[in-house]
């Protein structure tokens, strides 16, 4: 009769849906395809490893000792802001609870009012008006809220991400509103770093030639040169182009995904809302602002930590009537989704299957909702290694799938 | 939330009649602002100027907590020369003022909510995208600590 009892602290990061890998309990936040990251990784520890090997003995004799104590410094800022940029939550914005997803529903359904049968209905679209400017704001089928302006949903880390920057394969990340300066930083020391050894790259083999010629010289450094050199010349055209990229980005207040997409270039006299028309300004208020705080709570505990029963099968959960809200009351009508969306986004299944709990009264406990939140089952991820910069496609409704809504 | 836990264990006896959410205002750009329209399920709960007095004072604590001025530029500096090792100790200025409006928010729970039957849920958990209003049904029960 009595089982026994197994309580177990579920923190918050194991329910998150999306795509994201979590480690270290959920201090961690990065994409799933990390492959690319242990690249960069590997290139930046590998060639300044080189050069304090080879360069820095040699050059500190004849020149300064502190050619390799600026280095170093350099290099564990260029580790710091990776990591950071790496490791960091970009903004993701946490998907709508059911109700709140029935809320917005309501609202949709009321603002078409009634839709001939036959025609599709039309397109989810709010708009607003910011410094004179009307902006649309899209809805994401997949997180069930209309995006703020400058949120783009990632298809990579299938989550909506505010000020959603691009997804970079070689940080491993999205880069957004919380990590977009550290990733500029990340790529200006990098570029610092990269001229800063090239430049003492040629600066040590002229130095060795004029003692002991240049073909002697080769034969005393062998291997390292070659590698090197070619890592930072390429990563020099790469990393300062893109640094340079940014800094334009900056000093207009864009985004890469604006500028992909052409949503500020002028056409039909749009212009970009959220610049203060002043460089200086754009450049502070991206760079000095506020750090902003994650909303997703990964490290909080699920509320109902209750023991679960270990002999007993999956207890029936939705048992209690929950009285919900008054005004709903028909299922959803068949929506248009995103191609993204295939998954049952709300079911009672999906709730069963997630959570274990032990018959209790159903209470309306606000932390449940997070509970209700399905896992969903990704399809396998693509083996080739994504573009640069990969803004995510706001594809119109090609597929129109009948969704069933439960609770 | 163990602030909101004595408020919810009432939900025992209580039912949750509906849910309201105010969104969020764009006007002003991507600033963290709500809407201060008041909602016409609460008009016979709640007193219309007392909610906007409440909308005004969130709106007024968040646009504290995303200024940018000589505070924000100084700790951005700072930060940026420890390489951002100094957010490991220190607490930022944004998560000083979330401290601040989740007891106001509780305050005003325990104050003015409560009493009328209605939860007010701290922005922060639902990703700052709207304010969660929720209405008990009304039964005379005494909602005090």
């Amino acid at each position: 009769m009595s089982a026994v009892m197994i309580t177990r602290k579920v923190r918050k990061w194991e329910k998150l849906p999306g795509k994201n890998t979590f480690c270290c309990d959920g201090r961690v936040m990065m994409a799933r395809q990390k492959g690319v990251f242990y690249l960069t990784l590997f290139l930046i520890v590998g060639t300044c490893s080189l050069f304090f090997a080879f360069e820095c003995p040699y050059l500190s004799i004849h020149l300064s000792p502190a050619i390799p104590v600026f280095a170093i410094v350099l290099f564990l800022f260029v580790l710091a802001m990776l990591l950071r940029t790496s490791f960091s939550d970009p903004g993701v914005l946490p998907r709508a609870l059911p109700e709140e997803a029935t809320f917005i529903e309501m609202e949709i359904e009321a603002a078409n009012g009634n839709v001939p049968a036959g025609q599709r209905p039309p397109p989810r679209i709010r708009n607003v008006q910011i410094n004179g400017q009307i902006v649309k704001l899209k809805y994401c089928y997949t997180c069930k809220i209309f995006r703020p302006p400058r949120a783009s949903h990632c298809s990579i880390c299938d989550n909506c991400v505010d000020r959603f920057d691009h997804h970079c394969p070689w940080v491993g990340n999205c880069v957004g509103k919380r990590n977009y300066r550290y990733f500029y930083l990340f790529t200006l020391s990098l570029s610092l770093l990269t001229i800063y050894i090239f430049t003492f790259d040629i600066v040590h083999v002229v130095m060795r030639s004029v003692d002991s010629g240049f073909v002697k010289t080769l034969q005393d450094t062998p291997g390292t040169y070659p590698f090197k050199v070619l890592v930072c010349f390429f990563t020099l055209w790469s990393v300062v182009g893109l640094t340079g990229f940014h800094t334009y980005l900056i000093s207009l207040n864009q985004t890469t995904n604006e500028d992909i997409k052409g949503s500020w270039s002028g056409k039909n006299r749009v212009q970009n809302p959220y610049s203060h028309k002043n460089m200086l300004k754009n450049c502070c208020e991206v760079l000095c602002g506020p750090a902003y705080p994650s909303v997703l709570d990964r490290r909080g505990l699920m509320q109902d930590n209750l023991p679960i029963p270990a002999s007993a099968g999956l207890p029936a959960i939705q048992g209690n009537p929950v009285p919900q809200t008054t005004k709903t009351t028909a299922p959803l009508l068949p929506n248009e989704h995103t191609p993204d969306d295939t998954k049952p986004s709300i079911s009672d299944s999906a709730i069963a299957h997630a959570e274990k709990r032990s018959p209790s009264p159903k209470e309306e406990k606000q932390s449940t909702l997070h509970k209700v939140l399905p896992i969903p089952i990704s399809p396998p991820t693509p083996t080739k290694v994504p573009p640069l910069a990969s803004p995510e496609t706001d594809a119109d409704a090609s597929v129109i799938i009948p969704r069933e809504k439960t609770l | 939330m163990a602030e909101t836990h004595a408020l919810q264990d009432l939900q025992h006896q209580a039912a949750v009649a509906s849910k309201v959410y105010i969104q969020r205002d764009y006007n002003s750009g991507t600033i963290c602002k709500f809407q201060t329209k008041f909602p016409s399920e609460l008009e016979s709960r709640v007193d219309k100027q007392q909610f906007e007095e409440t909308m005004h004072t969130l709106n007024n604590l968040y646009a504290e907590a995303e200024k940018i001025g000589g505070k924000s530029y100084l700790e951005g500096c700072l930060a940026c020369m420890t390489a951002y090792t100094i957010f490991l100790c220190m607490e930022t200025h944004y998560e000083k003022v979330l401290k601040k409006i989740a007891r106001f928010i509780k305050e005003q729970n325990e104050k003015i909510y409560a009493p009328l039957g209605l939860l007010l849920t701290d922005p922060i958990e639902r990703g700052l995208r709207v304010v969660e209003i929720t209405i008990f049904e009304d039964r005379s029960i005494g909602f005090g600590r």
